[in-house]
């Protein structure tokens, strides 16, 4: 067919050209279908996935010790730990999930993060496997394993510390301007008074993240109406945004930004780049609301502040409000969940094991942590601050209420235009009872 | 000049080469798959998802138009759409005077051209991630060299994100307008000159009307790119303040990889594919760039 003529070699060439178009395209579909691995007890190195910011260090030496255990070697596989930088931790993991690439063992923070998984039939249910193995039964704090399941039936096991959201406050700062922690939300406000007439921008905020002005509405909701405004909403009623403690939580946001609480420049001022976190450290700001891993954060990042002046206080209460002082809001912690198809099943529940040993409950203790293991209490002493982790154990032992984030106990197809409309009142576009408007449309 | 046979024109002589014809076509493959690999099939492929409900995990449900009915109806859309048009037209005419004027700066024969054209080249070299990174630094409220709420405020994000992307494709248009400039005969401005046209006259009647194909090329490729834009975005305000500076394609990255409704997401990706064609189409209808016609008719 080496025409001559350029019209029919023309001819031939685009026909030629359809051919191999449809070859790609077939040959790329049925790579797609074949690579979708069968699961079983094969052995062979599994991938773990965690969320990868400064408390990772836990379990990047679990993991190498689970790599040279007999245990390991009986399971005949090893884990390869995949560090997935912060932000986009969730996508990645629904991306890789959805692939034959996917994880074996994954980070999560049980609840909403795992249903699609468990509706699409992609974790091992660790229901029995929990009842029948004494050291994962009794390893842990019972309420913080059943808080990362989904309708009674455990998916994951606990492997990080609590993580009660918590104001945390410069010590140096509230003790040069003679300021004691508040406890009622009047003190509170005298407190920011002071502070911004002595030119400090009274709390840290990393807007741009928005998670973090979630913190404020989840408080402030809990506080003036108590902890079952967003239970109601949790389980799905809409209309429960309509509560009048959430307008009041809206309003009160609304005067702290107008009254500079949170400075300026909050809304470009991020904390998974260290940004919020270095405003506080550095004395810019005096208060930072945050979970409890602001921390090891501060550890990380700015080791002589953590230990000298950082304090903490729990939110204060709201006079007239139904919530109780001691009511905590964050995560009860991370988990390990484990996937349906895994190679090497007898590897990743051995590891899981792993986690409710007590050398890992020393590692995270060690980073200034608490564990969620039953055995937690007693190693406290051991903590790089004794009465920061006794102070975060106490608070979720006697909490009457722990309410889950927001973004995590709900779909993320709610959660992604709440956090939008979160962020608009914080920004100023949209007024307090627009956003309870927009909340309520949220389905 | 103008008498030659008309089997010529155009045609440069080829010698032996005139004989063997065109290339053959096989040569074009590893080029036509990468395409089809790479672009054809996924735009297929997310035109097929627009009809259905998919999580990203287990398989898509068809759904129908359901997607392409919310597309219409809602209301991130509509505002969306406009911020879009408003950055690639601020973005257009932001990149296009700029480069423009260092492109025929560049095409000159002036000391130290070489050199600082060099280095005017280096942004384009960089990736958009690491400059919008770098700029989101720069723009700190508290450790940042403008020290303000820029990236909180509307038209501080806006105009943020128009002079991070300029700054990184101003040298790439520099580039083509510098090689367009090039090609201008000497003579023109030779003529021009013993005519008493000064260097504005010049600029404006030989310079730009002589560019006018290269603007067209710039322009398209500017247009698309701005329809396209995204790392910026992502990385300097997250569509924020609210909702301000969420471009479709943001829109369509959260959709898909925070709500992970990937069935929108795609109904949102293939409406861009749609929009983006047509509107270069139109560029180049109206540009008079389809027709080819030589800058140099008549010379």
């Amino acid at each position: 067919m080496e025409s001559t003529t350029s019209n029919g070699g023309r001819t031939f060439s685009r026909r030629w050209v359809l051919g191999a178009g449809a070859t790609t395209l077939l040959t790329a579909g049925l790579s797609a279908c074949g690579s979708s691995g069968g699961s079983g007890s094969g052995g062979g190195t599994i991938t773990a996935f965690v969320y990868g910011d400064d408390a990772v260090k836990v379990q990047v030496k679990a993991i190498d010790r689970f790599n040279a255990s007999a245990a390991a070697k009986k399971a005949k596989g090893k884990i390869k730990l995949e560090k997935v930088p912060g932000a986009e931790y969730p996508a990645k993991l629904r991306t890789a999930m959805g692939s034959p690439n996917a994880p074996d063992v994954f980070f999560n923070w049980g609840g909403g993060s795992i249903k699609a998984y468990k509706d699409a039939n992609q974790l091992i249910d660790l229901t029995d496997i929990i009842k029948s193995d004494s050291v994962l039964k009794d390893g842990f704090l019972p309420s913080v394993l059943a808080a990362g399941g989904l309708s009674g039936h455990n998916y994951g096991i606990p492997m990080r510390g609590m993580q009660p959201v918590i104001l945390f406050y410069n010590k140096s700062l509230f003790a040069e301007h003679k300021l004691t922690p508040p406890t009622t939300w009047d003190q509170l406000l005298d407190i920011n008074a002071k502070l911004k007439k002595a030119k400090i921008t009274p709390f840290a905020l990393g807007g741009a993240d928005v998670w973090p002005e979630l913190m404020w509405l989840e408080y402030l909701v809990d506080r003036i109406g108590g902890p079952q405004v967003f239970e109601k909403i949790k389980n799905g009623d809409a209309s429960a945004w309509g509560d009048p403690a959430v307008l009041k939580a809206a309003e009160t946001v609304k005067q702290l930004i107008d009254d500079g609480a949170f400075g300026k420049g909050f809304s470009s001022v991020a904390y998974t780049n260290g940004g919020a976190p270095a405003v506080f450290a550095k004395g810019k700001a005096a208060m930072h609301l945050m979970g409890s891993w602001e921390y090891s954060t501060q550890l990380g990042k700015f080791p002589d502040f953590a230990k000298k002046d950082l304090g903490w206080f729990a939110f204060p209460s709201i006079e007239g409000g139904a919530g109780d002082i001691r009511n905590v809001v964050g995560n009860p912690t991370n988990y390990w969940s484990v996937n349906a198809r895994t190679s090497n099943k007898d590897a990743a529940l051995a590891f899981l094991r792993e986690c409710a040993s007590e050398q890992y409950a020393k590692d995270l203790v060690a980073n200034g942590d608490i564990p969620t293991t039953a055995n937690a209490e007693k190693l406290l002493d051991a903590s790089p601050n004794p009465e920061f982790a006794k102070f975060q154990y106490k608070m979720v032992q006697q909490a009457p209420a722990f309410t889950l984030s927001w973004d995590q106990a709900v779909d993320p197809n709610v959660s992604t235009p709440m956090l939008t409309e979160i962020n608009k009142l914080f920004v100023g576009k949209s007024s307090p009872s627009q956003f309870v408007t927009a909340l309520k449309g949220l389905k | 000049m103008k008498g030659g046979s008309r089997v010529d024109a155009g045609r440069p002589p080829r010698g032996s080469q005139a004989k063997a014809g065109r290339p053959h076509a096989a040569l074009a493959l590893p080029a036509v798959l990468f395409f089809a690999f790479f672009a054809i099939a996924p735009m297929v492929l997310a035109f097929y998802l627009s009809f259905t409900k998919w999580n990203g995990l287990g398989d898509p449900e068809p759904v129908g138009f359901a997607n392409w009915q919310k597309l219409l109806t809602d209301d991130r859309l509509a505002q969306s759409l406009t911020v879009t048009v408003l950055l690639t037209v601020v973005s257009w005419v932001f990149q296009t005077v700029i480069s423009l004027l260092l492109g025929v700066w560049a095409a000159g024969r002036q000391k130290n051209r070489a050199i600082l054209s060099a280095i005017f080249f280096v942004p384009f070299l960089l990736s958009s991630t690491a400059i919008s990174l770098l700029f989101y630094a720069l723009l700190d409220p508290n450790f940042g060299i403008i020290r303000g709420d820029t990236l909180g405020s509307t038209n501080g994000a806006f105009l943020a994100i128009v002079f991070v992307g300029g700054w990184q494709f101003i040298p790439f248009h520099t580039l083509i307008y510098q090689g367009g400039a090039r090609q201008i005969p000497e003579v023109l401005y030779q003529a021009a000159a013993i005519d008493g046209a000064g260097r504005v006259r010049q600029f404006f009647s030989i310079t730009l009307p002589q560019l006018r194909n290269t603007v067209a090329t710039s322009s398209v490729l500017m247009v698309v790119g701005s329809l396209t834009y995204f790392e910026t975005v992502l990385i300097l305000t997250q569509g924020g303040p609210g909702t301000d500076t969420a471009i479709l394609p943001y829109l369509m990255y959260e959709a898909g990889f925070k709500s992970y409704d990937f069935g929108y997401a795609s109904a949102i990706a293939s409406f861009l594919v749609v929009a983006a064609t047509l509107l270069s189409l139109l560029m180049v209808k109206l540009s008079g760039f389809g027709a080819m016609r030589s800058t140099r008719e008549g010379m």
